[in-house]
């Protein structure tokens, strides 16, 4: 059943249009990756459906409620969570108030903090460590706890591997895989595109706030998305850079 | 934070540096910038010693680099940064200056956007614009700091194409990055550290092969490390 | 000698008072970044309340202040709604501007409601005022600067639990640190802005309540109160609430040496601290922290 659908979403950046007419569908337990250049409106669209970016035009239905005038933590307690590029947890608290406060809108579920310290035994060994104190994998790993603290039903992730070791980034997706065989439905902003392909069950390619491409991730080739990242005619003028 | 820490960088060399955060890759480029003072040991540049000296004066005499969030001077427009770069840091004034900063500004693909100011840029340019504007200066040596991050494959392989030019003049190279495929093609050589010392130091893949390297930085998993 | 221990005890009582006004605008800039110079005259609006209270009524101040804390309570809330928030999002500088120009409106409506004369809450107390214990040693320590300090503590200590052990307090720090992310919790950040300048008002009418007690006020007042409350937290180190009241402590201390070297030393001393500790904290601090990292230098 469809959990979210969006509609002619647009949104600007400053003056410049960001996200242009967008629409897609995403249903319970799917894991849809959008994949695109920087500058492509990834960011912006993951930030207008968790509410903190304004809509300029179109709508957003949260099973089958309109969302899109409702504001941000009203959209958290209905079950969006968006974990942002650069983690931003809060510097000057602990791990484990950071989890806390992830759990403000006090929606029920099966994440509580005995939970995450044995789903996130990384995290049990740092629980009163100020957050300014953590490295990112450890940064990283709070973040998405205290996203999933708010026990939701839509779960948006955007860059978690930047700025991670290779390790640190294989330690986050195995995180990831467990809560993929939870069916909790998410939503990924992934720089890696191999990782995007091998995670997500779907793709949605963005070019220039625009959707030019989706399908199943196992039908679509490499080479067939990194196409969709430039558009076809640029590759005709390959080789002159931008 | 860095843990009696010895190298050396040749004349016009790429050395990498990779390690686990918290390893102290960003406080070694700071303190070979002159952004922070080691509380022991010495930097010599060439044959002097500069560990006194400040990072204005540092990047006067030839190190010049880049910030891991880019730090733009916002209200100004990209040509702006670039001449401030290049008559302060690069010593240089009038024609000269505008010229550096124009080659600056093609070598970074940044021509479309010279006379935007700073803050409108998106991600992408204010990372190219911290390259150009270390570049305006003149640098003999440039250091890097996680410069690829959150760049597509497409945009990665366009900055190697702007390095390799780099070093095609002559300049040096410190880069710490975490993408490792990209950045094993533009160096020589490659550094690991770990908790504030250096695990590996030489030929990148035996580097990427060692042990230590394996467990505290790249994981057990599969990487694909080949170019793509 | 036991003139100087006296001289050094009222000085810190007197500190009390600074303290408990002053933990409202430290709060205040803790919290939201907001520097609120109608601090001083909303403590005025609390004592005239108060005043207006007891005159009319019959009803003291220490009962009085239980209709006046919500009330203020609720004006605070509304100056968020009104002026904080829209001065928020013009940048730094606005709020100061803003509140600038309410404490300006406030003291002038106060003046054309009550006229210049100067009132006091001290004769609804009765000897309280001025009672007080005599400690051996020749020492007296009035009553009520005892009962101001009690409360600076109590207020401190309350917003200091507040902030660290309620699911309310790390609400605000997490709106403080980053309101963007609060948000992405479930954080409403505009309604936990409003409480807690809510909050802040309310320790301010408790600063009313003890001006008004232990001197007097007019409607002009609140600038005098406003520059000590400032004085304290900067002597203090901003944004640390038990800072504040060692500054207040400081202040209180300084101002009563000055008065006894001086009849005019007590004003005077009061800001020769505050400069010596605000040049300190700019230039000093820095120049030590070189000077020590050049000494560990030496042996390396």
């Amino acid at each position: 059943m469809t959990l979210l659908r969006v509609e002619g979403l647009s949104a600007v950046h400053g003056l410049l249009p960001a996200v242009r007419g967008v629409s897609f569908e995403i249903t319970e337990g799917e894991t849809l990756a959008l994949v695109g250049a920087n500058g492509a409106g990834k960011t912006t669209l993951l930030r207008v459906i968790a509410g903190v970016h304004p809509v300029a035009g179109g709508r957003i239905e949260f099973d089958g409620t309109e969302i899109t005038a409702l504001p941000a933590h009203r959209r958290v307690a209905d079950g969006i969570a968006l974990v942002p590029e650069g983690r931003r947890l809060f510097p000057g608290m602990t791990v484990e108030e950071n989890l806390r406060v992830g759990a403000t809108s006090g929606r029920p579920g099966a994440w509580s903090l005995d939970r995450m310290r044995e789903a996130f035994p990384q995290l049990a060994r740092i629980w009163q460590s100020k957050a300014s104190h953590l490295s990112g994998g450890e940064q990283q790993a709070t973040a998405i706890g205290r996203a999933l603290m708010a026990n939701p039903r839509l779960l948006l992730l955007d860059e978690v591997s930047l700025g991670l070791s290779p390790k640190a980034v294989d330690g986050v997706y195995d995180s990831l895989q467990h809560l993929k065989a939870a069916r909790t439905t998410t939503i990924l902003v992934e720089q890696d595109l191999n990782r995007s392909l091998a995670f997500a069950d779907r793709i949605i390619c963005l070019l220039e706030g625009r959707i030019v491409a989706q399908g199943i991730a196992a039908d679509m080739s490499r080479d067939q998305v990194m196409d969709h990242y430039f558009g076809a005619h640029r590759r005709a003028a390959h080789g002159v850079p931008a | 934070m860095l843990n009696e820490v010895d190298f050396a960088l040749n004349e016009g060399e790429a050395l990498g540096i990779v390690g686990p955060n918290g390893a102290g890759k960003t406080s070694l480029l700071n303190v070979m910038a002159g952004a922070y003072r080691p509380s022991a040991g010495a930097i010599g540049f060439r044959d002097s010693d500069v560990t006194a000296l400040s990072a204005a004066q540092r990047c006067r005499l030839g190190i010049g680099r880049t910030h891991q969030i880019p730090r733009p001077f916002s209200r100004m427009t990209v040509f702006e940064n670039l001449m401030t770069a290049a008559t302060h840091g690069g010593g240089c004034s009038g024609r000269e200056a505008s010229d550096r900063c124009i080659d600056s500004l093609r070598l970074c693909a940044m021509m479309k956007v010279a006379n935007r100011r700073a803050e409108t840029l998106g991600l992408l340019d204010r990372k190219r614009l911290e390259l150009a504007r270390a570049l305006a200066t003149g640098p003999v040596v440039l250091l890097l700091d996680e410069i690829g991050a959150g760049l597509t494959d497409g945009e990665a392989a366009e900055l190697v194409e702007t390095i390799r030019e780099i070093r095609r003049r002559g300049v040096a190279i410190v880069w710490i990055e975490h993408i490792v495929h990209v950045l094993l093609q533009a160096i020589d050589r490659l550094v690991c550290m770990d908790a504030g010392q250096i695990i590996a130091n030489g030929d990148p893949q035996a580097v990427l092969a060692d042990a230590h390297v394996v467990d505290a930085y790249l994981g057990g998993g599969a990487h694909d490390l080949a170019p793509r | 000698m036991t003139s100087w221990v006296n001289l050094i005890l009222q000085g810190a009582l007197l500190g009390g008072y600074y303290a408990l006004l002053a933990s409202g605008l430290s709060f205040l800039f803790g919290v939201m970044r907001i520097i609120n110079l109608a601090h001083g005259s909303l403590a005025v609006i609390a004592a005239y309340a108060l005043w207006f209270i007891a005159e009319r009524w019959g009803i003291g101040p220490f009962l009085g202040i239980l209709a006046v804390l919500p009330v203020m309570g609720g004006l605070g809330w509304l100056l968020h709604r009104t002026v904080f928030e829209r001065s928020l999002q013009g940048g730094e500088l606005v709020p100061i501007l803003s509140t600038f120009g309410l404490a300006t409106v406030v003291d002038n409506v106060m003046f054309q409601n009550f006229g210049a004369d100067t009132r006091s809450l001290a004769p609804y107390i009765d000897t309280f005022a001025y009672e007080s214990w005599n400690l051996p040693g020749d020492i007296y320590i009035g009553q009520l600067a005892v009962l101001v300090f009690a409360l600076a503590v109590l207020v401190l200590g309350g917003l200091h639990l507040l902030l660290l052990r309620t699911s309310l307090g790390r609400q605000i720090r997490a709106a403080a640190e980053d309101p963007d992310a609060a948000r992405l919790v479930g954080i409403n950040a505009h309604r936990i802005h409003g409480i807690a300048t809510a909050i802040a008002v309310m320790t301010v009418a408790l600063a009313g309540m003890s001006l008004g007690m232990r001197a007097t006020f007019d409607p002009y007042s609140g600038s005098q109160q406003l520059v000590f409350a400032f004085e304290a937290v900067v002597i203090g180190g901003a944004g640390s609430l038990w800072g504040t009241l060692v500054g207040g402590m400081i202040l209180g201390i300084a101002q009563s040496i000055g008065a006894q070297l001086n009849p005019q030393g007590f004003l005077i001393a009061g800001h020769l601290v505050f400069l010596v500790v605000l040049l300190a904290r700019l230039y000093a601090i820095d120049k030590l922290g070189t000077l020590m990292r050049q000494l560990r230098r030496q042996p390396g």
